[in-house]
């Protein structure tokens, strides 16, 4: 268990600049995931933290300790790989018992409590009948616990995952997703937990952070992510169906996207007049209904659109439509929830009613969010 | 309307014909490689066991009595034995000191951080595309020099490096091709680079270990040209040079060389099937989700 602080880590792989500069702190025992699409230096950041590269510039210290520049087995971590990398000559139980047995001497452990220890872990993980098996006699799911085990063992310090679930089906995912869950709940580790799939990072995390092109976008809480996105990149990474992002401009005192108007918060009021803005609207925020009727209480607050159905995506619960509307700035596409009872189909027209009280507004040319006080926002941490 | 069933109906037979003539092509290929490859040791296997009388002669094809005189011969009568065991302990020390020393090396080319890796494996590859006739001078001053002249020792150096750049490239290869996350896991689990290429990556590397040993050991064993320059005697004589040494001065023994010949290839012949049965599976099945 431990404090994981990065203090100004960079990683250039020859002339590429995988990772800047990143300022991250990880809270002691805390489940904290690490989100990008591919590509955004993730793994590395991962990598780097387990010991297995070095960083070009920076220092990461656990608890105090500075241990830039130990080897992986003086750090005390453990690292679960997409792949699982189990050892494939040995049997689940010599798999589970190899991060201890090469350990022994400074563990003073002998053979039996090893043993013991095997058999906790499997117990914990509910494979103790697989303990004589080899990897590949066992499903996907059992080779992904055996990993689990195998690093859970040793008790580490820190427990890194690399994409851990993504080599599971989906309904094992979310099984999984949970067990991983009450593990961290049960054993208290810090857990620094590495996926591109925001959905997994929100559910699963106390905190999250999220990265693109190794820079850091913000870092908080799930819920400060979806509610307060800091810039543009989070606020459409973040949330499935991605948000709506229009472009707007500040009108007599409104904010006005083709026929949407809404009203101009007092304190934006003196931002200018003609100001142009990105203005984003999370699809549940959007009504769909039939063309003929309408929401009587929101008549006259302009918050209608009326538009041409072009997508329907079934969720079961819910139903993702996605709308052509036209307006007088050329043709916008959005995503809305239909209300129930709404038959519709490709090609129809429906009207879209904008429910939200707070949009997010964004500045078109930094991305950063422009706050309901008129100030620009910088929540990611070691950001200038 | 005709036409299109008409098609149908030819179209598999055309299908069924073409593909049987392919698979007839196929085996003619095969059956015409394996008798060019094959024929003179059939050649070799059929001379051995001819009476002398019949050696020279071409029809019969077969010989009407077979004899086992000529490896009766060639085990009891000469020192082919002695050689062959010669043979057998220059194949396998080098063998061994190519591999361990190549093991090491190819390891450290495919997973550990050293710059210039493409350099340093390019330089190795180079230094075996010397023609062996263009450094046998040299080398045998060098082994005079050493005082190792007609030892098997100086047979075992020379095949080792010789056989080092190929079993450093096949090993760096094999290394590379298991999945990196096996030796990040090892050093994470708490493993150095040796416990971890001891423990994790030699276990699943074992087939392809074999193969470079194999390769290295079979060079050894055929090796003539060294073998020939720095032996005077059969203290160190290997059995390739045994056998080229057996023709006298007025006679070539065709019946004895044959046989000797086919007994000096039986061991490489079994090492290669024992190899082949038992090692060449996919040991790294399971391992990582693929």
């Amino acid at each position: 268990m431990a404090e994981v602080k990065l203090e100004g880590v960079g990683k250039q792989f020859g002339s590429m600049d995988v990772l800047p500069d990143l300022t991250l702190t990880v809270r002691d025992g805390e489940l904290f995931t690490i989100v990008g699409p591919s590509g955004c230096g993730k793994s590395t950041l991962l990598h780097l933290i387990a010991g297995l590269e070095q960083p070009t510039a920076g220092r990461i210290v656990f608890d105090g300790q500075d241990v830039t520049g130990l080897a992986p087995r003086e750090r005390d971590v453990a690292l679960v790989f997409q792949n699982y990398a189990l050892y494939p000559h040995m049997t689940v139980a010599e798999n589970l018992a190899f991060p201890l047995r090469v350990a022994r001497r400074k563990l003073g452990l002998t053979r039996v409590e090893i043993d013991q220890e095997v058999h906790r872990t499997a117990n914990l993980l509910g494979i103790e009948a697989l303990l004589e098996r080899r990897p590949r006699e066992l499903s996907g799911g059992q080779r992904q616990r055996v990993a689990l085990g195998r690093a859970l063992i040793r008790k580490p310090r820190v427990f890194l995952l690399d994409e851990p679930l993504s080599n599971l089906d989906a309904q094992l995912r979310a099984g999984m997703r949970a067990e991983l869950r009450r593990l961290h709940d049960e054993l208290g580790i810090t857990m620094i937990y590495v996926t591109h799939d925001q959905t997994e990072a929100m559910t699963l995390a106390d905190r999250l952070a999220v990265l693109d092109r190794g820079r850091l976008q913000q870092v908080g809480t799930p819920q400060e992510l979806y509610e307060e996105p800091a810039n543009l990149f989070v606020a459409v990474f973040i949330g499935y169906p991605p948000m709506n992002v229009l472009d707007a401009r500040i009108e007599q005192a409104q904010i006005k996207t083709g026929l949407i108007r809404l009203p101009l918060w007092p304190s934006l009021s003196d931002r200018g007049e003609g100001k142009p803005v990105k203005l984003g609207i999370r699809p549940e925020q959007i009504r769909l209904t039939d063309v003929a009727a309408s929401m009587d209480h929101l008549r006259g607050s302009a918050r209608e659109m009326v538009g041409v159905v072009r997508l329907i995506e079934q969720t079961g619960s819910q139903i993702w439509v996605t709308v052509d509307v036209g307006g007088t700035e050329g043709m916008v596409t959005m995503v809305g929830l239909a209300e129930g009872g709404l038959t519709t189909k490709i090609g129809d027209r429906v009207r879209m009613t904008f429910l939200g009280e707070n949009p997010h507004l964004f500045d078109p040319a930094t991305g950063a969010r422009l706050d309901l006080h008129g100030q620009t926002r910088q929540r990611a941490e070691g950001m200038p | 309307m005709t036409e299109g069933r008409r098609r149908v109906v030819i179209r598999p037979r055309i299908r069924r014909l073409g593909d049987s003539m392919k698979r007839w092509v196929g085996y003619a290929v095969l059956a015409l490689v394996a008798a060019f490859c094959l024929g003179p040791v059939v050649w070799q296997a059929v001379t051995s066991i001819k009476p002398e009388a019949d050696l020279v002669r071409l029809p019969p094809l077969l010989p009407d009595a077979p004899t086992g005189e000529h490896y009766r011969a060639v085990l009891t009568r000469s020192s082919l034995l002695h050689e062959l065991l010669n043979s057998g302990m220059v194949a396998a020390s080098s063998t061994a000191l190519a591999i361990g020393l190549g093991g090491f090396c190819a390891f450290a080319l495919a997973r550990l951080p050293i710059s210039g890796k493409a350099v340093v494996l390019g330089f190795v590859l180079s230094t075996s595309m010397f023609p062996p006739i263009a450094v046998i001078s040299p080398l045998y001053l060098f082994v005079r020099a050493l005082g190792l002249r007609d030892t098997l020792a100086a047979l075992i150096l020379t095949h080792t490096t010789y056989a080092l750049p190929l079993a450093i490239w096949i090993l760096t290869n094999f290394f590379r091709q298991i999945p990196v996350e096996l030796y990040w896991a090892a050093r994470v689990d708490g493993c150095g680079p040796l416990r971890a290429l001891v423990s994790v990556i030699l276990p699943p590397a074992l087939p392809g270990i074999a193969v470079a040993a194999l390769f290295v050991f079979i060079y050894s064993w055929n090796e003539f040209m060294f073998a020939l320059t720095l032996t005077a005697s059969e203290a160190s004589r290997t059995a390739p040079v045994a056998i080229a040494l057996f023709p006298g001065l007025h006679e070539v023994p065709w019946g004895d060389m044959a046989a000797a010949s086919l007994v000096v290839t039986g061991p490489v012949v079994l090492l290669s099937l024992f190899f082949q049965r038992h090692l060449v599976a996919g040991l790294t099945m399971g391992s990582v989700k693929g």
